[in-house]
């Protein structure tokens, strides 16, 4: 007798659309000479004095279970940085918890607040993980659409519009993926007048918080007054230090969050991988010392990368919104009438170019494709030719 | 914001020589002519020396022989070490000369065709130099790393292509 697994499954996950992007990683990864804008992380590996940090304490034998917050002393860490760094303070023993990357701080923030029917406001397009992760945690995910003209920033009548009586979070995922959109200080206290005296949590993803070409320094939406009581403040060591294979994130919380969150992570996950705790405290404790030299020389490279591909994109004749952060850029093909799949489907099948259809980060990613630029240079040189040609071949109505 | 402008101008161009002016503009945020003006001055004021490629000589050569010679010598009055760092630095099979803390003087990198010619150049032509008082030669048996550039691997890239 065969199982029924379709009886079985829970249906509210099976529910759950599998990702659009796969059948472009299957259709890419069968391509020889495909050039990559679909990646979601740095071309830089793990600066060496971090990895070694790693090595060494493999060689001290240092392969045991961490407290399940995390090693205290990076906890520390992470609470001077982010007091130093992001103007927010967090006590290292009450208020932080050491994750498995920011993505199980995600999981685990949902999970701590949401109940059957409370809603949680997403500003897309953004992060293909908010939306599922809401339907896991039993909660209903609510799409707040942004749109380039306002620089794919949340804005507070936007928020104000879309708040109900059941609205129990917001998820702040700034600076953005796909948009490299940004908010400033101004703009998050702006948000921040209307969360004042609601029962709303915010959920701010500040994963790419170190990545921000404005020059202007961008504090934690936590450290905006009033906010600190409400707000999840989820970071890592993906983005600004390479680190994605690591595994380490973190979250900070007020006490009263912290312990539902801690109880989740210590009876799913224990803690986070040991090497990767070892490596964060080398690359916060090195950054301390030499005013994060690492993060300034990769973001001076990202950022002379997002210039040549701003740069080209305009003067292939597409609409695009000039990115502020993180490392993706997010230009429109509207007038040229193909959809986001369409354009990126004859994108790598006639170019050999692989981008993310805008769709995939939400409704409001139509016409709209990201492209990662932390690739090598002369690689983005060929892959903007490539893109230009497929631009000119539509226009000819080839 | 010159000293600024031209310190990124020199990095992109330390990584890529062969970055083209309009791109160099585009990539710090000026114009051009901004652009073309501060790498002309540079060149005038002797910042930017050469353009030159990083090789691996290895691969194409086999009749090169390449070696570090500590050089111990006298300084002369009132000169220092610098007239015989340039009488030194003269000779074709020098590449490179340092000034140098500790137990020596001058570090040479010296190339030649074969070993026979190398040792002739450090018997016949840097040994009998008036003031060098001693030479210890370092024969290059395998070069890893030069210029911040590995040789011998390239890193695969191996980072999913596509993920969100």
């Amino acid at each position: 007798m065969s199982i029924d697994y379709e009886s079985i499954l829970n249906k509210r996950i099976a529910a759950v659309p599998k990702s659009g992007i796969r059948r472009f990683f299957d259709m890419a990864s069968e391509m020889k000479d495909v050039i990559s804008l679909g990646v979601g992380e740095p071309d830089f590996v793990t600066p060496f004095h971090i990895r070694s940090a790693a090595i060494n304490s493999l060689l001290d034998g240092q392969t045991s279970y961490t407290a399940n917050a995390g090693l205290l002393q990076l906890r520390e860490e992470i609470a001077y940085y982010l007091k130093t760094r992001m103007d927010v303070s967090y006590d290292p023993k009450k208020e932080i918890i050491v994750t498995v990357g920011a993505s199980e701080g995600i999981d685990i923030s949902l999970r701590a607040i949401c109940t059957a029917g409370d809603e949680v406001l997403v500003p897309e397009p953004s992060y293909v993980s908010y939306m599922p992760g809401v339907v896991f945690a039993g909660g209903t995910p609510v799409a707040v659409p942004t749109s380039a003209e306002n620089g794919f920033k949340l804005t507070p009548e936007q928020l104000k519009n879309a708040i109900t009586p059941r609205t129990r979070a917001l998820i702040l995922p700034y600076p953005n993926n796909p948009t490299g959109g940004i908010l400033s200080n101004a703009e998050m206290e702006e948000l921040a007048a209307v969360l004042r005296g609601t029962n709303i949590i915010v959920i701010s993803d500040e994963i790419y918080s170190e990545l921000n070409y404005t020059g202007e320094r961008m504090n934690a939406f936590a450290s905006i007054e009033g906010m600190r009581e409400r707000t999840i403040t989820l970071n890592g060591f993906s983005k600004a230090f390479a680190m994605t294979g690591w595994r380490v994130g973190y979250l900070c919380a007020p006490e009263e969050l912290f312990g539902i969150m801690l109880k989740i992570h210590q009876y799913t996950a224990l803690c986070a991988p040991r090497q990767g705790q070892v490596a964060a405290i080398e690359a916060l404790r090195a950054g301390r010392e030499n005013d994060y030299a690492d993060v300034a020389m990769m973001r001076e490279s990202y950022d002379r990368r997002r210039r040549l591909m701003v740069d080209s994109f305009h003067e292939m004749g597409l609409k695009c919104f000039e990115p502020r952060g993180a490392f993706y850029i997010f230009p429109s093909f509207e007038h040229l009438g193909l959809t986001s799949e369409e354009f990126c489907t004859r994108l790598i099948n006639e170019k050999h170019i692989a981008a993310v259809p805008g769709t995939a980060f939400g409704a409001t990613g139509e016409y709209h494709m990201r492209c990662c630029y932390a690739t090598a240079i002369d690689k983005l040189r060929i892959a903007l030719t490539r893109i230009a040609e497929l631009v000119k071949d539509i226009e000819q109505g080839k | 914001m010159t000293e600024n402008l031209r310190i990124k101008i020199l990095e992109i161009l330390q990584d890529d020589c062969r970055t083209p002016l309009e791109e160099i503009a585009v990539m710090t945020g000026s114009e051009l002519a901004q652009v073309a003006s501060e790498i002309d001055a540079m060149r005038h004021e002797g910042v930017l020396l050469r353009y030159s490629a990083v090789i691996n000589w290895d691969m194409v050569r086999h009749d090169k022989v390449e070696a570090m010679i500590e050089v111990r010598v006298t300084p002369q009055r009132d000169k220092g070490f610098d007239q015989i760092a340039e009488y030194i630095y003269n000779f074709d099979e020098v590449t490179s000369v340092y000034l140098m803390s500790g137990a020596y003087d001058l570090l040479l990198c010296v190339e030649a065709k074969t070993l026979k010619e190398l040792a002739f150049f450090v018997s016949g032509k840097l040994s009998p130099i008036e003031n060098v008082t001693g030479t210890a030669t370092h024969f290059i048996l395998k070069r890893y790393k030069k210029d911040g550039v590995i040789f011998e691997r390239e890193r695969r890239d191996d980072r999913l292509v596509i993920m969100p």
